[in-house]
């Protein structure tokens, strides 16, 4: 996998049934690659195409969702070929350089984060350490997938990378904090799950049943986590978080 | 709320769906929604339903339900006996419950999953514009669970000019033998297996008793990954019908649950084949055919032609509703 960022200059198309079509505009993970996928997909999404059910951005590809009885294929793509011309031609900042920074408070250890002591040992690390690492870094939120509002998010520490547990855990609770190989999330709702738990967050991340449902993040943000008590926790949990 | 069902056994796994949550696939929501498209449209036609009502889809053993109201109903979907005050009746029919009548619906001899459409269409909040059942994530549909026994379910009142028939012809009730052909398109990453996957299509292949609304896994001759491709790909969005592989090389048909995946996907079932998918159990027998695009589309235009048809054949001169299965009148 290359690491270097360079821009798009091709994009490719694979059909994904007759229902769904990925287009890709590179193979690898990169935020300047991302935020041009996250900004195509958003702009093709404002032409509401006939047909068109859904567009879902992932890391350099995104994928249309359509009735394949009603759409216009080669409409569809000579209208993405369009859009991603004028974004080569532009230049302009992309949305991605104004993403957010967001601050989760973060209770590490003890009931919270139960793997947080095999997590340290694992690297020869004090507990300490790993909390400082964990929470001196910054997190681009890449996507989101997998399950409702979870974050895939980069730039994890390889100090403290660590394999996924053996069995997953039949149920984890909303808000935890976790590792799984070189990368970290939070579970925004209850689940099962095999990441090692470091710690828990007391923020409602997303609410299935809101009126319009946003997660506390979106992709473009960058999260920092904040180490916190367990009385702060508790006292997020009865206040709301004000940084 | 007042209620128009209360259950009396909750079957093995019985929950509230609709065409499923469209538009909040990149917030990490699958789209849920009934497995068979099929049965589900008819079950809502026969009911007098816009095409989107909310039914109870049963999986193998089905509920047996008290109608605390009048209402009218039909089962369609897999086969099995119905019995409304212990006599049998005809699946694929509507009829009428009384209060005090005891729908019992036994567990399914073909196919997997039952549908129990209602007149109003089942009465639960949407979540996400969708009264889907999430139940991994334990939203949508009734409560975000699968039903008890003890639950009381509401259903709408059905529109005044909801008009109701009672059966279809027979040649609109769908076979479900033990051995099936879906057939496919390449792709989309087709290439990254040896001859391009065609041993997919050479083979007969088995669903396992892993099998379930996140995927099916099938087992059958493996299917090996090109010696120079990467073998998987970067996270990327999948959808129902995708048939990714593993490193196994044993391939999983990915469902209704599942919005991610980060391995190279072989080929991808069609939209209209995908129902047959809904109504698989263990031991079913699959073929695969590969077909192009152009076939694929006229085979998903003429699936809603034929429920264009039938709906005319029931209502005559209703103005037709939208075929569209994605469309939600608001």
């Amino acid at each position: 996998m290359r690491l270097e960022s360079q821009a798009t200059d091709m994009l490719r198309y694979r059909d994904s049934g007759d229902g769904g079509l990925l287009v890709e505009l590179g193979d690898r993970i990169d935020w300047t690659l991302n935020t041009r996928t996250r900004r195509l997909a958003q702009l093709l999404e404002r032409q509401a195409l006939p047909g068109v059910v859904e567009i879902v951005p992932a890391y350099c590809s995104f994928l249309v969702i359509f009735e394949s009885a009603t759409l216009d294929l080669d409409r569809l793509k000579a209208q993405i070929e369009e859009l991603f011309q004028e974004i080569e031609d532009s230049g302009e900042e992309e949305p991605g350089a104004s993403g957010r920074s967001v601050e989760i408070p973060v209770c590490y250890g003890g009931d919270f984060g139960p793997d947080l002591e095999s997590m340290a040992q694992h690297n020869d690390l004090s507990p300490e350490e790993v909390i400082r690492i964990h929470s001196s870094g910054t997190y681009p939120v890449y996507m989101l997938g997998f399950a409702p509002g979870f974050p895939y998010l980069g730039g994890l520490d390889e100090r403290i990378a660590t394999p996924r547990l053996d069995t997953p855990r039949s149920h984890v609770p909303a808000g935890s904090v976790g590792i799984a190989g070189s990368q970290t999330g939070i579970y925004p709702l209850a689940s099962p799950g095999g990441w090692r738990l470091i710690g828990r967050t007391p923020l409602t991340l997303f609410d299935p049943t809101a009126e319009d449902p946003v997660p506390y993040y979106r992709p473009g943000d960058s999260l920092r986590f904040i180490a916190i008590s367990e009385e702060e926790f508790n006292r997020v949990l009865r206040e709301g978080y004000h940084g | 709320m007042d209620s128009t069902f209360l259950v009396l056994e909750a079957g093995s796994y019985s929950t509230v769906q609709d065409t499923g949550r469209r538009g909040f696939q990149k917030l990490g929501v699958p789209v849920s929604g009934a497995a068979d498209e099929y049965a589900f449209r008819v079950a809502n036609l026969l009911a007098g339903n816009r095409p989107n009502a909310a039914v109870l889809e049963m999986t193998v053993v089905g509920c047996t339900l008290a109608a605390l109201k009048p209402v009218w109903v039909a089962v369609t979907g897999a086969e099995a006996e119905i019995k409304k005050n212990g006599a049998k009746m005809a699946t694929w029919t509507g009829f009428a419950l009384e209060p005090g009548d005891v729908l019992r619906m036994d567990k399914v001899r073909k196919g997997c999953r039952l549908y129990l459409g209602v007149s109003g269409g089942i009465d639960v909040p949407r979540v996400m514009a969708s009264r889907s059942t999430n139940v991994q994530a334990g939203f949508g549909g009734f409560r975000g669970r699968p039903l008890r026994k003890g639950d009381f379910l509401p259903v709408e009142e059905p529109s005044p000019d909801a008009r109701v028939r009672g059966d279809i012809p027979r040649e609109f009730v769908p076979d479900l033998s033990e051995e099936m052909v879906l057939r496919c398109l390449p792709g989309p990453q087709a290439e990254f297996f040896r001859s391009g996957g065609e041993e997919l299509f050479e083979s007969e292949y088995l669903v396992t008793t892993q099998a379930d609304k996140r995927g099916i896994r099938l087992e059958g001759p493996p299917l090996h990954h090109a010696s120079d491709s990467p073998g998987g790909v970067l996270s990327e969005p999948s959808l129902p019908g995708n048939i990714q592989v593993p490193g196994d090389g044993s391939p999983i048909v990915l469902m209704r649950e599942q919005t991610v995946g980060g391995y190279a996907k072989v080929a991808t079932v069609i939209s209209s084949d995908l129902w047959r998918l809904g109504q698989a159990v263990p031991g079913d027998r699959i073929r695969f055919q590969s077909v192009d695009r152009e076939t694929a589309v006229s085979l998903r235009w003429e699936m809603q032609q034929r429920l264009k048809e039938l709906e005319q054949r029931l209502y005559g001169d209703r103005e037709a509703a939208p075929q569209d299965t994605y469309s939600e009148p608001k």
